[in-house]
């Protein structure tokens, strides 16, 4: 299970970044193996990208990222590089309800200061972002705790499994 | 606490009384998926550990994007979701049946103050209908089929107020294109847009689904109208029992408030490859093209049929290009039969295909050539979208796509009614 503190690298990208440049649509259709699918990520724009991630890194982008198809698997693909959470200025809409369901953390927040190389941590529940080195803090609109559940439970599928269901309250 | 129609609806849908901003758990109405969606929310509810659905009675699945399949990668999927239908005694309809968001306010399973998810992002189409509909993924929809719940965000509000007097050769498609042109492709990420305004009451039911139906190429949620009597009219043979509008409190808080006239706008023409690329047609008549399309859940409604046979009756589809038309469902394909607008249409040299989604996606047909451009009346035009990405779509409102068809490029309607 994913701790609620993260730390990690940033990997620094710019706005609308759309779903077919997360995984291009060559690979979408052609497996279903998630681990192979996070290979080819980036790639198109960034040669070598899944070479330069350690896990728990981070991708830090402007607005609108995940624009594009609905499809749940770019959401996958930077799960399954290891990516510990997406920070964005904002995100397409259903690519923010498929990370969720798919347990890859996303934040909203003022990416401005935050730059490429930079180490971060991020606190989910406190909704807490810092960069200890340059002393910034940066404060994200924490996630209510049911919907922490799912993202820490690595998915929606992984969380109907553990409890059956949905929460009693939200 | 005054609240925006969202905000209303999502509160009924989960006993507290929600803002903006709130994530919550709300019950669901009615949720469908289609034959792109619904074999992978299949495999989600088995992987889920489920076995049965929440209710028989709230689902409905569509074959509608490869309707017929071309081939048999295609036609074993359909073959899942038929065994998973007879399993679970869910709503079927199969092909032949029509477009999903067509079928399904055909059939009264949507009405005022529904909450209703769809695996297939034009699901907002019913907002038309006051209904709070909304696009989402396949594992949304198998906890759905699952649990009759999903998570959702209280969507902030945009208005967007139309006025003025809808000028002759303009439709409710021009002034959605006119708007997306406006507001832009982004302009509404997350948000619920409440359509209002003396052009929308102007506006026949079937001509609100048109503008609702694109509020989610502006980023949107959903697209909202409210409850008139044209609305109660349109349900009054399709849903039983009373219906329940829902209208915003006066003082409910807007991100921001569009107003635009429409008066002195002219047929409008979205150009490759964005939504939100409108022109005037005067920018682009005389571009020439080489497959027109008229149908899709965006304009293949009996209206739309009825406005491209009245500018093509009598006269012929021009021998440089062919013209494609996919009545939106089986009943809108039997009322413009029994109405003698099909034998107008194919007499002036047009190609009927089954209801479907058809062209649209380019999964099953219509595909067309490198270099070709294609005048459709569909919602999308990104590159590849109907199969060939080496090919170029101009998306317009139903007349000016049979003006085109006559003169073989694109054409002023203005000059034919
Ligand atoms: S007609 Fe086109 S836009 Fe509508 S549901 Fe079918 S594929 Fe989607």
């Amino acid at each position: 299970m994913r701790g609620k503190l993260l730390k990690g690298k940033v990997h620094k990208l710019g706005d609308n970044i759309n779903t077919d440049y997360i995984i291009s649509g060559r690979y979408k259709f052609k497996t279903l193996d998630n681990v192979e699918l996070a290979k080819h990520l980036l790639e198109d724009i960034h040669p070598n990208f899944y070479q330069k991630v350690s896990p728990g890194d981070f991708i830090v982008a402007g607005e609108n990222f995940g624009c594009g198809s609905s499809r749940e698997q770019a959401p996958l693909a930077i799960k399954y590089a290891g990516i510990g959470a997406v920070l964005a200025k904002s995100f397409a809409r259903l690519f923010y309800r498929n990370a969720i369901n798919v347990g890859l953390p996303i934040i909203i927040s003022n990416t401005d200061r935050i730059k490429e190389n930079d180490t971060i941590l991020v606190d989910l529940a406190k909704g807490n972002i810092s960069i200890p080195e340059q002393g910034i803090n940066l404060s994200i609109e924490p996630f209510p705790p049911e919907i922490l559940k799912i993202i820490e439970a690595g998915g929606l599928v992984e969380y109907f499994k553990k409890y059956g269901g949905w929460p009693l309250s939200l | 606490m005054n609240q925006t129609i969202a905000e209303k609806i999502i509160s009924a849908h989960c006993d507290r009384k929600v803002k903006q901003g709130d994530i919550v758990i709300a019950d669901v109405d009615f949720a469908i998926a289609q034959d792109g969606t619904a074999p992978l929310a299949i495999d989600v509810f088995r992987k889920m550990g489920q076995k049965k659905v929440f209710s028989m009675e709230k689902i409905a699945f569509f074959v509608d994007h490869s309707a017929p399949p071309p081939g048999k990668d295609i036609s074993t999927l359909h073959k899942l979701m038929r065994d998973f239908v007879r399993e679970q005694g869910i709503y079927f309809y199969d092909v032949g049946s029509g477009i999903c968001h067509v079928v399904t306010t055909e059939e009264g399973h949507v009405r005022p103050g529904y909450l209703v998810v769809g695996a297939d992002s034009h699901t907002c189409t019913y907002g038309a209908l006051n209904s709070f509909a909304t696009g989402v993924g396949s594992t949304d929809l198998a906890a759905v089929m699952a649990s009759g719940k999903i998570w959702l965000r209280v969507p902030e509000s945009i208005k967007i107020i139309l006025s003025g007097k809808i000028p002759p050769g303009v439709y409710s498609k021009d002034i959605i294109l006119y708007s997306m042109g406006k507001v832009g492709s982004w302009g509404a990420v997350y948000k619920s847009i409440e359509f209002e305004g003396e052009v929308i009451k102007s506006l026949s039911v079937e001509s609100r689904f048109t503008i609702a139906n694109m509020a989610v190429e502006m980023g949107a949620k959903t697209g909202l109208m409210q409850v008139d009597e044209k609305t109660r009219k349109w349900l009054k043979d399709k849903v039983k029992g009373e219906i329940n509008p829902i209208f915003p409190d006066s003082g409910a808080s807007y991100t921001k408030i569009l107003k635009y006239d429409i008066s002195h706008i002219t047929p409008q023409i979205a150009c490759p490859h964005s939504v939100d690329n409108t022109h005037p047609i005067e920018n682009v008549e005389g571009t020439p093209v080489q497959q027109a399309f008229i149908g899709t859940c965006t304009n293949g409604r009996l209206e739309d049929l009825k406005i491209a046979a009245s500018i093509l009756k009598g006269r012929k589809v021009n021998p440089e290009l062919r013209l494609i038309i996919a009545p939106a469902s089986r009943k809108v394909y039997l009322d413009a039969l029994r109405e003698g607008i099909i034998s107008q249409l194919i007499e002036a040299g047009a190609t009927v295909v089954s209801p479907g989604c058809a062209c649209c996606v380019g999964t099953h047909s219509g595909i067309p050539a490198d270099g070709e451009n294609v005048i459709s009346t569909a919602n999308r035009n990104f590159k590849g979208r109907m199969g060939n990405p080496d090919a170029f779509i101009y998306l317009a409102s139903p007349a000016t796509v049979a003006a085109s068809s006559i003169e073989g490029k694109i054409t002023d309607p203005r000059r034919y009614i």
